[in-house]
């Protein structure tokens, strides 16, 4: 073979390869995404409207199923014993107070999103981008209006007061998110937080296992004798949506004095063998298709400034603009701690 | 049977029960324990507060299996002297109770102790151990019923006509002949009400108040609020062994046949008019009042009554990703297929126990008991950390949520089954043997159309267990489009709103018919196997 022969084929191979690997670059961006599967791993509360992952797939070509995990605890724990072989590519709804332990396994990789300019900073608790704000919620005290013959609480500290004696159902912190949140609102904003539960209890706090337990066992909504319980934020406007018969204003109302904030990230999982696709729908969920579908599915608020909430939800909720919050790897460090002195306490 | 059939009997149950409960318990156990191993058991044990849950979780387990039986004794007798077709509809009315969720019956019976004024003063039930004992009644009734029950029926019944001709009274002749040919029975019921309330989870933390803890509490404590899996594997040992010693004494006592229980001849008791409506008032009230409280909830709409709950169902909610009637559809699919497959596995499994050897025997009696006497949180971590590569990369299938489904339906067929196959008398193999049948004849027309009993009320139990899904699935990730009926019912329960929890309610209602018109259904295909007798 010629010099120049081999030269040629030299070139003619080169450019051959160049082309091949620019076809493969702009191939990873759009079309090897459509036609792709990939699985969002979420807790059992996640719901949409059916158009709402339609509208992904019909933007991305991506499908996507869903898998539901018990509560974020257990979505969470079972992620962190199959970390590395994840159970899909993207996860939902792990929350400020059990983000610090998907931290520490390794769970995600970092990801900006561009839907992140439209996103108040101080929803963006991980400075890596390993997990993306997508929705809040508020754990508050609620009260049952016509239940009260009082005034309603307004400070966290008169829930002490032998006016509401015998009147607060609140969950257990060891077996329920709410009653955690709640336990951290309370050390939030009381240095002696553990003379306040002494206090609480003193007052006949009672303890329910869990949200449904409190809040249709022993709240008023369900027949019981206490007319304050741990719920959240939004739980008035659901009372009002699924009211029967109809009623124009809700029966409950929120002590936003009491709210401890609770955002819900999602990130892309470490292993995923569909990176661009998963990113896409991380992006996708900060857009105001995913953001408005929000509210009335989960009962929760978008992050994003650009999403619009139902009018049911501006009737019937204020957000308040101080929520008590705690920052995670606090949160994480103390968990057992706080919980163990809390049982110490309160129960005895 | 052929060598081939034989060694399939015996392959079929083993491989089911090593790849899907033994060998991902032992890796989760294993992986949890590592490095720490015998410290973290040794802190347990240490620590006082452990040690009390421990024991605490024995005694209240055995308490409620003996108040159970006691209780539930009466209505076995009843169902025994009945006909066989009003058998089968008690036996399909008390499964009801069974396959409800806990935190609807939790909430029935706190409703109850409100109404009563048993929330507080001297008669306090709520937030006592005598609630969950209450409960675990409740839900365990069934059990004694149904399994004690037809064994009954099957026990010849000559013995106790020659005492009562002898002189002997009614009382006597049940304590003295009759009491201990059903032992086998009842202790296979008993294994089975200890298990269940050794490893129950809803109703210690619901109805037992915010001191209580289990074994089984601790366990989803440590793995998943605290993320501890040292300590939960520690305590999942524990939990481990102490169902290993249960079982075995259990199977022990089961085997022990002073009388011949001869499960031939079919004998009919007239039982008497004030006993049998005595006892069916009896049931009643234990039955039937926290069902009347579901009923009524599910029924209340405002101020009054409607079915507007119930025509809800057909719509989809926001909250659901499906109407709740087609989660009722995906249950009965999966429902389906478990009970199918517990009754394979554990029919074969049966044949084992009682016609293989000794060690073989024994290891299939209590390997295949013990998915019943372990954490949900160990069989779903384990199953997610080890059936987590191809080929059996089965964490996300669908599948695999009938197969844990199965896993605990497959005890319940065992159980009911092994003591009807041992009661079969000899006399009558051997008497048809002399008459020219051979052995597969044999056991095709004794041992099979008896064992059809057993595996009957065992297969309407694995039918029961998924419907309700106990255990095994509640750690499983599972497909969001396949939503089954008690997630739904919980997801409806856990937003506010009135029509929210009525719909949770009707939901619970219809689960109760479903359940119920099944295991009729299921028990009603013996008929015809029967009739060769």
């Amino acid at each position: 073979m010629s010099r120049t022969v081999s030269k040629t084929l030299a070139v003619i191979i080169a450019l051959a390869v160049i082309a091949a690997s620019c076809g493969n670059d702009d191939k990873t961006a759009a079309d090897t995404m459509a036609g792709v599967t990939i699985t969002l791993v979420t807790h059992d509360s996640f719901v949409l409207s059916d158009s709402t992952l339609q509208a992904f797939t019909a933007q991305t070509g991506v499908k996507v199923d869903v898998l539901t995990s018990g509560d974020a605890g257990t979505m969470v724990s079972q992620s962190v014993i199959s970390a590395g072989n994840p159970l899909g590519d993207v996860m939902f709804g792990i929350d400020n107070t059990f983000l610090q332990r998907g931290l520490d396994a390794d769970l995600f990789e970092p990801y900006v999103s561009s839907g992140l300019a439209d996103v108040p900073d101080e929803f963006e608790l991980d400075p890596m981008h390993r997990v993306t704000p997508i929705d809040f919620g508020d754990v508050c005290v609620n009260y049952w209006i016509d239940a009260l013959d009082t005034a309603p609480p307004v400070d966290l500290a008169d829930l002490t007061d032998p006016r509401f004696a015998d009147s607060l159902v609140v969950e257990n912190p060891e077996t329920s998110s709410p009653g955690f949140a709640f336990l951290l609102a309370t050390i939030t904003r009381f240095d002696d937080w553990e003379g306040y539960w002494a206090d609480l209890t003193a007052n006949g706090v009672k303890v329910a296992a869990g949200w449904e337990d409190a809040y249709y066992g022993d709240f008023t909504a369900g027949g019981g004798d206490r007319p304050l319980v741990v719920s959240y934020a939004s739980s008035p406007p659901a009372e009002v949506i699924y009211a029967d018969p109809p009623v124009d204003t809700a029966p409950t109302g929120v002590m936003s004095d009491s709210c401890f904030r609770q955002i819900e990230f999602a990130g892309v999982l470490k292993g995923t063998s569909h990176p661009a696709a998963a990113q896409a729908l991380i992006d996708f969920m900060l857009t105001p298709v995913f953001q408005n579908d929000v509210p009335l599915n989960m009962f929760v608020f978008p992050v994003s400034s650009r999403a619009t909430l139902p009018q049911v939800f501006v009737d019937n909720v204020s957000v308040t603009d101080s929520p008590l919050t705690l920052d995670p790897a606090t949160i994480e460090s103390h968990r057992d701690e706080w919980t163990a002195r809390w049982s110490e306490i309160v129960l005895g | 049977m052929s060598k081939a059939a034989r060694a399939l009997t015996v392959v079929v149950p083993a491989a089911f029960i090593v790849v899907f409960f033994a060998y991902p318990v032992a890796n989760v156990l294993s992986t949890g324990l590592a490095g720490a191993g015998w410290r973290a058991m040794a802190d347990l044990f240490r620590s006082s507060r452990e040690r009390g849950i421990i024991w605490f979780t024995i005694w209240q387990a055995a308490a409620s299996t003996i108040i159970t039986v006691i209780v539930a004794l009466p209505a076995a007798a009843l169902v025994a002297g009945l006909s066989e077709r009003h058998r089968r509809l008690v036996r399909a009315l008390v499964t009801i109770p069974f396959v409800l969720p806990t935190v609807v019956v939790g909430g029935a019976f706190e409703g109850l102790f409100q109404r009563f004024g048993l929330d507080s003063g001297t008669f306090r039930l709520e937030a006592t151990v005598w609630a969950i004992l209450l409960a675990h009644v409740f839900f365990n009734y069934a059990v004694v019923v149904r399994t004690v029950g037809s064994f009954w029926a099957g026990l010849d019944n000559r013995l106790e006509e020659q005492a009562r001709l002898l002189g002997a009274n009614r009382w006597r002749t049940f304590a003295e002949i009759t009491l201990p040919r059903l032992r086998p029975a009842i202790s296979a019921a008993a294994a089975i009400v200890f298990l269940f309330s050794f490893t129950s989870f809803g109703v210690i933390l619901i109805l037992g108040g915010p001191r209580r803890a289990t074994i089984e509490t601790d366990i989803y404590r440590f793995a998943v609020t605290r993320g501890d899996l040292t300590t939960a594997a520690s305590l999942a040992v524990v939990q481990l062994l102490a169902v290993i010693c249960l079982v075995v004494l259990a199977t022990a006592l089961e085997r022990r046949n002073p009388l011949a229980t001869r499960q031939a001849r079919r004998a009919t008791r007239r039982p008497g008019r004030t006993w049998l409506w005595g006892n069916i008032a009896f049931t009643t009230l234990i039955l039937g009042t926290p069902i009347g409280v579901l009923v009524e909830r599910s029924l209340s709409v405002g101020n009054g009554y409607s079915l507007s709950n119930y025509s809800a169902l057909t719509h989809r909610v926001r909250q659901l990703p499906a109407p709740a009637l087609a989660a009722v559809g995906h249950s009965l699919v999966f429902a389906v297929i478990a009970t199918t497959l517990a009754a394979l596995i554990g029919g074969l499994a049966s044949l084992v126990v009682v016609h293989g050897r000794r060690a073989l025997s024994r290891i299939f009696d209590l390997g295949l008991t013990l998915p019943l006497g372990t954490s949900a949180v160990t069989i779903g971590f384990g199953i997610l950390i080890t059936l987590d590569e191809p080929p059996l990369d089965l964490r996300t299938a669908w599948i695999m949520i009938p197969i844990a489904h199965a896993l605990v339906g497959v005890p319940f067929v065992v159980r009911t089954m092994v003591p009807v196959l041992r009661g079969i008398d000899n006399s009558l193999r051997e008497a048809a043997a002399v008459l020219g049948a051979t052995p597969a004849r044999v056991r095709r027309e004794i041992d099979l159309p008896i064992g059809a009993r057993g595996l009957v009320v065992g297969a309407g139990f694995a039918f029961a267990v998924s419907m309700g899904e106990f255990g095994a699935t509640s750690f499983l990730p599972r497909r969001a489009d396949t939503i089954t009926a008690p997630v739904a019912l919980f997801r409806l329960l856990s937003t506010p709103g009135a029509t929210m929890r009525g719909q949770a309610m009707a939901l619970a209602v219809v689960l109760m018919g479903v359940v119920a018109l099944a295991v009729a259904i299921i028990e009603s295909a013996r008929g015809s196997t029967e009739g060769g007798l």
